[in-house]
């Protein structure tokens, strides 16, 4: 979480440079600007989970060092799974949180013309964006893992579409359904990568 | 951070400033020295206990050396369930002082200033603000300074009663005037109709417990709360009667002197630390935070395997032998609470007007963490002015921003992340060391960050509905 909102920062900084470089009235311009500053800042957000994948692992190192029986106590999966929880909190955290405390107030939703569903579609796009952050982050590291960097290439890629896609808001179905279907994708894959197959799964759902 | 876990602190220590209240100078720095020596005869013991850790009869390096590294390994075990220990009660405080400010508008209006800030910051040019601020921030620095040395000075000369006097009339003044403000302030807020029956038997009974919990015995959690619970009080306070500019001032400069008071071989916290553990005297158990009720005692005479086993059959009620003063005595015997603490809240408590000194009393009273001889059972400690400035600056964040609750979000996660590394260096370096500092800096940098830089970035993206 602390990585996220560190590369949330910089991020934010930048297009604040960008911005106050440019013409406030310019309307195109300065949506280019922001669309400019939301790529970098997910290019930066990616930079960030490979920054985070380098720190635990010198800590995964130095807990097997010190360990009695030669291993550590959580393994680089679970490292994996907590770091992409925790990207995953924290974006949509930021992305909700003033938008729950509007919501708590009086108002109506569209007043002027924009979308009746701004809150609705906005609470769907958080959920599907914590889980991806959640399932990219064990794809990124189980790439780091096994330094397959086509895995990599595919999370930036996805996480660039997914915010890519955002663009095409208020046309909802531009953004949330290529956002869901990628998100099915990446589940499949991340639970592929644990372990997980379709036996595992016929047996949790019969319980057995 | 698993790496946070693999360095579980054996010692925390947080310094904090304690400035007490003029009319009650004497008690208070008896009370901040002792506390500050108790930290130091902590840590002092700490450090030998660690060292002669080892089985008793062996005198072969390797045997300490292999003791030296279960030891560590416990450590690392433990070291993740610590780091939660502290994680919980100063979110509990920050989610309070939050909650408080978000709801009732008493604490967020501004009725006036301390007298230790008699500049005000409603001038007609920012750099008579500026030079206002810094004035202020000065004077309240100062106060704090001149309270401390009086304490290490006071406690030098052996006035204990004192110390205890002002601590207990401290907690007095908190538990009973602030919590009957503060329940006065919330029925307003939500326009709950009491009569001062009701309400009189209340503030009575709960402030009845808290002086027992707190200065004789209780239950952990208890005592816990109560601590929490005074820390939000008084860090309420000070956002209500601290000005702008002046807060983040002071913010900053007293985590500076935290540092300096003590890491610097002069400092007066660190002479207090090293005067307790001269004297073999146990610092004050109140104005810190303990999460364990440590009980054992004589961790240096036990063979550390007999130690893991009695702690794995005892309860944290088992009464530690009186010979050994080190703190954890000392506090079991208070039930976890320092007179210092105490003597902090007292100092608070004080009159309205030296609340800042009963800041910088609270400041001055060094927080710090103790583990106790069974790394099992090992608490952390943490000195309730780090809960109390933690909770002042995410309480000005959520107050005062432009980004409201994503500022305080950012200022949340910045301390909290501040805090593991503190806990990660007192586990590298175990001594006492400062808990202010870094968690002060990160929550200042990501405040004024937030508030100017990620703000209006959100903004717009949550008008067009981009998501990063």
């Amino acid at each position: 979480a602390f990585f996220w909102l560190v590369s949330l920062l910089l991020s934010s900084l930048i297009w604040f440079i960008a911005v106050k470089a440019s013409d406030p009235r310019d309307e195109s311009l300065q949506k280019g600007l922001l669309i400019f500053g939301v790529m970098f800042s997910v290019l930066l957000q990616e930079a960030f989970r490979f920054l985070y994948y380098k720190l635990l692992r010198k800590a995964i190192e130095g807990l097997v060092a010190l360990s009695e029986d030669g291993c550590s106590p959580i393994s680089i999966q679970q490292m994996a799974y907590v770091a992409g929880v925790g990207f995953g909190l924290m974006s949509g955290a930021f992305s909700m949180i003033n938008l729950l405390a509007d919501a708590l107030g009086p108002g109506t939703v569209g007043i002027h013309g924009d979308s009746q569903l701004y809150f609705l579609t906005s609470a769907f796009m958080t959920m599907v964006l914590i889980f991806l952050h959640t399932f990219w982050g064990i794809l990124f590291f189980h790439g780091c893992e096994h330094r397959r960097w086509w895995e990599i290439t595919a999370v930036v890629v996805m996480h660039l579409a997914v915010s890519g896609s955002t663009f095409f808001n208020p046309l909802y179905v531009g953004s949330l359904v290529p956002s869901y279907l990628l998100m099915a994708i990446a589940a499949a894959w991340a639970y592929v990568l644990s372990g997980g197959s379709a036996q595992n799964l016929r047996r949790f759902l019969l319980c057995k | 951070m698993t790496e946070l876990s693999a360095h579980l602190p054996q010692f925390q220590h947080g310094q904090l400033t304690e400035n007490f209240p003029d009319n009650h100078l004497s008690n208070t720095n008896d009370s901040s020295e002792r506390r500050r020596h108790d930290n130091s005869e902590r840590r002092r013991n700490d450090n030998a206990e660690s060292e002669t850790n080892g089985q008793p009869q062996n005198n072969i390096q390797q045997v300490v050396e292999q003791d030296e590294e279960e030891d560590e390994e416990l450590t690392l075990k433990y070291g993740a369930k610590h780091v939660i220990m502290l994680f919980v009660p100063v979110t509990l405080c920050m989610v309070v002082v939050v909650a408080t400010i978000k709801s009732v508008s008493f604490y967020t209006r501004k009725d006036g200033q301390l007298i230790y800030t008699p500049f005000t910051e409603e001038t007609e040019t920012v750099g008579q603000r500026a030079l206002n601020s810094i004035l202020n921030a000065a004077i309240m620095i100062s106060v704090i300074i001149v309270m401390t040395i009086l304490l290490v000075v006071l406690y030098k000369y052996r006035c204990y009663k004192v110390i205890h006097g002002w601590l207990i009339i401290s907690s007095l003044l908190l538990l009973f005037f602030f919590s009957f403000i503060y329940l006065g302030e919330v029925f307003k807020t939500y326009n709950v109709a009491m009569d001062y029956i009701t309400v009189a038997l209340m503030i009575w009974n709960f402030g009845v417990v808290g002086m027992i919990c707190i200065h004789w015995k209780g239950p952990l959690r208890l005592q816990q709360a109560y601590l929490i619970m005074i820390s939000a009080l008084m860090a309420l306070v000070f956002i209500k009667y601290l000005p702008e500019w002046t807060a983040w001032l002071i913010l900053a400069v007293i985590s500076v002197y935290d540092l300096v008071a003590v890491l610097c071989p002069k400092g007066p916290l660190r002479m207090l630390v090293e005067t307790a553990q001269e004297r073999n005297e146990t610092l004050f158990p109140a104005l810190i935070y303990s999460s364990t009720m440590i009980w054992l005692v004589n961790m240096a005479e036990e063979d550390p395997e007999a130690q893991r086993k009695a702690s794995k059959n005892s309860t944290y009620d088992k009464q530690a032998p009186a010979n050994q003063t080190q703190n954890e005595g000392a506090e079991a015997d208070d039930g976890g609470f320092s007179q210092e603490w105490q003597q902090q809240r007292d100092n608070r408590i004080g009159p309205i007007e030296s609340t800042p000194e009963s800041r910088a009393a609270v400041q001055a009273l060094p927080s710090n963490s103790q583990t106790s001889e069974d790394p099992e059972e090992r608490g952390v400690k943490l000195g309730l002015g780090d809960f109390i400035f933690y909770s002042v600056l995410v309480g000005k964040a959520s107050a005062t921003a432009s980004g409201d609750w994503n500022t305080t979000l950012a200022c949340f996660v910045a301390i909290l992340i501040g805090l593991c590394l503190t806990l990660l260096l007192l586990a590298i370096f175990k001594k006492a060391l400062p808990a202010l500092p870094i968690s002060i800096t990160f929550g200042l940098v990501f405040y004024f960050a937030t508030d100017n830089l990620v703000q209006p970035f959100m903004d717009q993206l949550a008008f067009h509905q981009f998501y990063i």
